[in-house]
């Protein structure tokens, strides 16, 4: 009896919601770390950048305006669904190089980070916002609000570090476009998935695969993007980054090595907040 | 035309055993004695409850201690908030369960209960699980108390048992809690949740029974914390008791609530905010609207308003999903809120009820309104505790400020106007832990809640409610 | 102003209506809305459960108070005839359907729609004044509005000029129902608000006071070309203003939500929200009216579950 031919996924896309292959029609052949074919991966173009930008531009209003506690269900509602996937998300991080135990823990670590960012939506306001006693007859309040569209280069651990760039950005009513790791696509385009069924309304997550290089800069200078983070960028590309999103004044979170094991901290959060701050007279 | 026809939510959900036990380290165990928990719509005896007795408590204490050494405190702070999300999860998927169990046993409408209790129950655990993680964001060095002896009142049974648990166990703490003795059933039900969410035997601890056992609980000295919330009397003993035993302690007691409409309100939802501020929950809230403040200018318009309004609400059966206004929770509190409303005919006050038919059994009051009431009456300083609304007027802000704050309370007040300035104007002259401005009767897990003055101290819900828990 | 309505000598709204400033004051002066509070307001009713004996009959008054609605550049006088057919029988196979209260069509079909429909005793309603946007000059509304009445329109749908609504020209919007209201003769006159335009409460409170006192005899949600067209909310502050209009004046005005309303479960809404706020003097055709067009057949496939006991299908009912 010869062993059953298994079918196989073909990786595309996130755009909106929906997984588009790239415009371009081109892919790039992804291996594992011994050189084994494992899949084609969409390689997106600057139209599919394009597009993905429209897509995060048209649900930022949307989704900023959810309640935080909303944000927060369905942050947590992710969790849960990455905790069904365990085993999947597994077996591709093996793929990308891990021994098991390691795979599993680092599957474990994501899927924990995503709920410790899920509690956070409704609790950064709580930290960073402040009543202001200012000398007058005046009540002054500040509240932290979503920069707004966010680029994002995730870094190459494939998904504690996509998790820890996404979640961050997203919690607080920002959408994204994010370039997944180049070497290691795959777990990117099955956190997709678990996206795409876990009620976070299309466009607050756009993924893009590809070629770093190649995308980044339309990214950094794109006028329709607020914020940028270059976690997943090298020294040059980052450079380069810096200064064109210097064009609109980007908010930029340069690349940091932090280590991803440990509590990350609310910078992830505020790098991508503003600070609104309400005068009011108070009078009869 | 159009009368409703009856509209009974399913009694079928929910599944009420003879008899229960105590919940004491993971597991149901029986009591020497017991007491019956009635249906107050009908008086029908729902079930034998146990009666923790000072040695039940002394077990619970016990178990609380060994799961707070041995386990809870331990535990990484990660995996205590996937502990109370799954809480939180089990509680909404029980949510219509519970809601219906919390309409029989302690009378409220079934649209409240369902609408406004399950959700903020939910809501709650989640929020505190959030915290769980993250306390070093909100209190420098963190670290829990211990074993917190906790006694709920019966007007909002779940939900002040989520106001307790949640917090609690999030900061590392581990719980005995008392739930009232007319209203035991949906803690007991808690308890199961608990046993499906594989909480840890003994972090959780249900001692049922009345005064006596949350005497027993408050005194005992193997708690480090004492939280209460029910009548400023009881507060008070408790107080005395607590004091000098190195225990914290957090209050949340009785309320006499102004609710002041101003003449330039939206007089249509202030008319919606004083219906919700009094009888919502029958008037049991201990930060019900009880006293209305009308500018006097507006006062005719705003009552001939405010009567048409209480003529359609719908009073009866709890389990009835159009029902507005549901049964009083026991014949000692009807006789509570008689005695009261009595004593506003014999002051001189002018009583009003809507024409509304009531059940010939179980405990009801119609909706009722006093109007010429003075500061001086019983009805103006009182707490009632039920459907009933004392009116009075005023003619400038400052009359209205020196009227509210004139009580030993100080949980919350109402503002009605449409200028911003004199809300917040009013608001840092009214002395109350909560000031709703053009709304009442707000809640969320998010916003601190709590009393000035003899209303009690402490403040449950938002990063507030952590500090009642934390070293 | 030229033309004085017609309100009770004792209300004291003929002189709030004297002058401008008068009328911009009194509107002005109305209490506020606040829109978090009406908008909880109206989705609590929502969750009134109607069940049994009172959604047949609910279902009934429904059917009763539609009119059935067809305002489309493509009508034609096949289209009106067939919609007449409908509304005189919505149901062929059950003779105890109510028939609806009227049919709604532009003024140039008016004519078709009146003899479709004679001696039924379903209404003719036309709209009129250069519906839905109402930009054109007053001469060209109000030769709309007389043509549709000599055609024999019983009721006339008139939309109020927005424009100057939200300019603050209360005096031009008063004036020109005022005016259509004396073309109208003695066919009813609906002013419909376009409420999805004027977007606050407050000004659906403002407009609401203005149309009655310049003699509306009902006051209506949207065109339906608008979106948002009705909602509960805004219906809640227009049945407010109705409510409070006749407990000042003594005269009953009644209210058409229109636009949007396409469920059994909607309208039963609507009907709660009557009951509840203006009151059982309302929940009649003569005075609550639903503009529709899909809504009849959902009332009939809900009516036949009531009945039946099983689930209907779209397929058995027809469509118009």
């Amino acid at each position: 009896m010869t062993e059953r031919l298994s079918v196989r996924k073909t990786y595309k896309l996130f755009i909106g919601g929906a997984f588009p292959r790239s415009e371009s029609g081109r892919s790039y052949a992804v291996n594992d770390a011994k050189g084994t074919f494992l899949a084609n991966a969409a390689r997106a173009s600057r139209k599919d950048v394009r597009d993905a930008v429209v897509a995060a531009r048209k649900a930022q209003p949307g989704w900023a305006a959810r309640t935080p506690y909303n944000r927060g269900q369905i942050l947590y509602r992710i969790a849960e669904m990455l905790e069904g996937r365990r085993d999947q998300f597994t077996d591709e991080l093996r793929g990308s190089g891990l021994t098991k135990t390691a795979a599993r823990t680092e599957v474990d670590a994501a899927i924990d980070r995503w709920v410790w960012y899920a509690g956070w939506a409704d609790k950064i306001a709580q930290v960073t916002g402040t009543a202001n006693p200012v000398a007058g007859p005046y009540f002054n309040f500040s509240t932290p609000e979503p920069t707004g569209v966010i680029g994002i280069l995730a870094p190459d651990g494939p998904l504690l570090g996509l998790v820890s760039v996404l979640a961050p950005a997203i919690l607080t009513g920002n959408t994204t476009i994010v370039i997944a790791s180049e070497p290691a696509p795959l777990p990117a385009i099955t956190l997709a998935e678990v996206l795409a069924t876990s009620d976070l309304p299309g466009g607050v997550v756009n993924i893009l695969t590809g070629h770093r290089t190649e995308l980044a800069p339309w990214i950094a200078s794109h006028m329709d993007i607020n914020g940028l983070d270059l976690t997943g960028a090298d020294e040059d590309l980052a450079t380069d980054c810096e200064q064109a999103a210097a064009e609109n004044l980007k908010r930029v979170l340069s690349p940091t090595t932090n280590d991803r094991a440990t509590d990350p901290g609310i910078a992830r959060m505020t790098a991508f907040l503003e600070t609104k701050t309400v005068w009011h007279p108070v009078g009869i | 035309m159009f009368e409703y026809a009856p509209a009974p939510e399913s009694r079928d959900i929910v599944d009420i055993k003879p008899a229960y036990g105590l919940f004491i380290d993971g597991a149901f165990t029986d009591a020497n004695n017991h007491f019956k928990t009635v249906n107050p719509a009908s008086e029908e005896v729902l079930a034998e409850i146990s009666e923790a007795d000072s040695a039940d408590v002394d077990r619970a204490v016990a178990a609380a201690r060994k799961a707070y050494e041995n386990v809870w405190s331990k535990l990484p702070a990660a995996e205590r908030a996937k502990y109370l999300f799954r809480i939180a999860r089990i509680i909404q998927e029980r949510s219509r369960e519970l809601a219906v169990l919390e309409s029989i046993d302690n009378g409220k409408p079934i649209r409240e209960s369902r609408d406004v209790d399950l959700p903020l129950v939910a809501a709650h655990f989640f929020y505190y699980a959030g915290w769980a993680d993250k306390l070093e964001y909100a209190v420098a060095d963190p670290r829990p108390l211990g074993v917190a002896g906790q006694v709920i009142p019966w007007n909002f049974p779940l939900l002040m048992l989520a106001w307790k648990i949640a917090p609690a166990l999030a900061c590392g703490n581990t719980v005995v809690l008392k739930p009232a003795e007319t209203t035991p059933l949906t803690a007991l039900a808690f308890a199961e949740i608990c046993r499906q969410a594989d909480l840890p035997p003994g972090v959780v601890n249900i001692v049922t029974g009345a005064g006596e056992t949350g005497r027993a609980l408050v005194e005992h000295p193997g708690i480090d914390k004492v939280a209460f919330t029910g009548s400023t009397e009881v507060g008070r003993q408790i107080a005395r008791a607590v004091a000098g035993t190195g225990k914290r302690l957090t209050l949340e007691l009785g309320g006499k609530a102004a609710n002041i409409v101003f003449d330039d309100a939206p007089l249509d939802q202030a008319v919606e905010g004083i219906v919700n501020g009094i009888f919502f929950n029958q008037g049991h809230v201990c930060c019900a609207g009880s006293r209305l403040l009308v500018q006097e200018s507006v006062a005719e318009e705003l009552l001939d308003r405010l009567k048409t309004r209480m003529a359609t609400l719908r009073v009866g059966d709890p389990l009835d999903k159009n029902t507005d206004v549901g049964a009083i929770n026991s014949a000692a509190q009807l006789a509570k809120i008689r005695e009261l409303s009595q004593a506003g005919d014999n002051e001189g006050a002018v009583r009003w009820s809507p024409p509304c038919e009531l059940p010939d059994r179980g405990f009801w009051f119609a909706p009722t309104v006093f109007t010429g009431v003075a500061q001086s009456h019983r009805i103006a300083r009182e707490e009632i505790f039920g459907p009933v609304l004392s009116v009075l007027t005023f003619r400038t802000p400052q009359e209205a400020v020196e009227k509210a704050n004139n009580t030993p309370y100080g949980l919350s007040a109402g503002v009605w106007t449409e200028k911003g300035s004199r809300i917040l104007w009013m608001a840092q002259r009214l002395r109350a832990g909560v000031v709703w401005a053009n709304t009442f009767n707000k809640f969320d897990p998010a916003s601190p809640f709590g009393g000035y003055k003899e209303s009690g101290f402490g403040r449950e819900g938002g990063r507030h409610g952590l500090e009642a828990y934390l070293r | 102003m030229t033309v004085t309505p017609t309100i009770p000598a004792d209300s004291g709204l003929a002189e709030i209506t004297s002058t401008a400033g008068s009328l911009r004051g009194f509107l002005h002066g109305l209490p506020g809305v606040d829109q978090v509070g009406a908008e909880e307001r109206a989705a609590r009713l929502a969750t009134r459960s109607i069940k049994k004996s009172a959604k047949a009959e609910a279902i009934d008054l429904a059917v009763s108070m539609v009119d059935l609605t067809t305002l489309e550049g493509a009508d034609t006088p096949g289209k009106v005839r067939a919609l007449c057919a409908k509304g005189m029988h919505p149901d062929p196979g059950d003779a105890s359907v109510p028939m609806v209260a009227a049919i709604c069509v532009y003024s140039d079909l008016v004519a078709e729609a009146v003899r479709a429909l004679a001696g039924s005793g379903v209404g003719v309603a036309s709209v009129a004044t250069s519906f839905p946007s109402g930009r054109a000059p007053l001469e060209a509304k109000l030769a709309d509005t007389r043509r549709a009445v000599e055609d024999g329109a019983g009721e006339i749908d008139m939309v109020i000029d927005r424009g100057a609504f939200l300019a603050g020209d209360y005096a031009k919007v008063f004036e020109e129902i005022v005016a259509v209201k004396a073309a109208c003769g003695q066919a009813h006159l609906k002013v419909i608000l376009e409420t999805g335009e004027l977007v606050t409460y407050d000004n659906v409170r403002r407009a609401s006071w203005l149309a009655m006192m310049a003699g509306a005899d009902f006051i209506k949600t949207s065109t339906g070309k608008v979106s948002p067209a009705a909602t509960l909310p805004v219906t809640l502050v227009m049945l407010e203003a109705v409510r409070d209009f006749r407990a000042r004046t003594g005269r009953q005005v009644g209210v058409k939500p229109a636009g949007g309303i396409r469920t059994t479960k909607d309208a039963i809404k609507y009907l709660v929200l009557v009951n509840e706020t203006a009151g059982p003097d309302w929940l009649t055709p003569a005075w609550f009216r639903i503009g529709a067009s899909s809504l009849l057949n959902d009332l009939l496939m809900q009516r036949r579950k009531l009945t039946t006991g099983v689930y209907a299908g779209p397929d058995y009912f027809t469509l118009d």
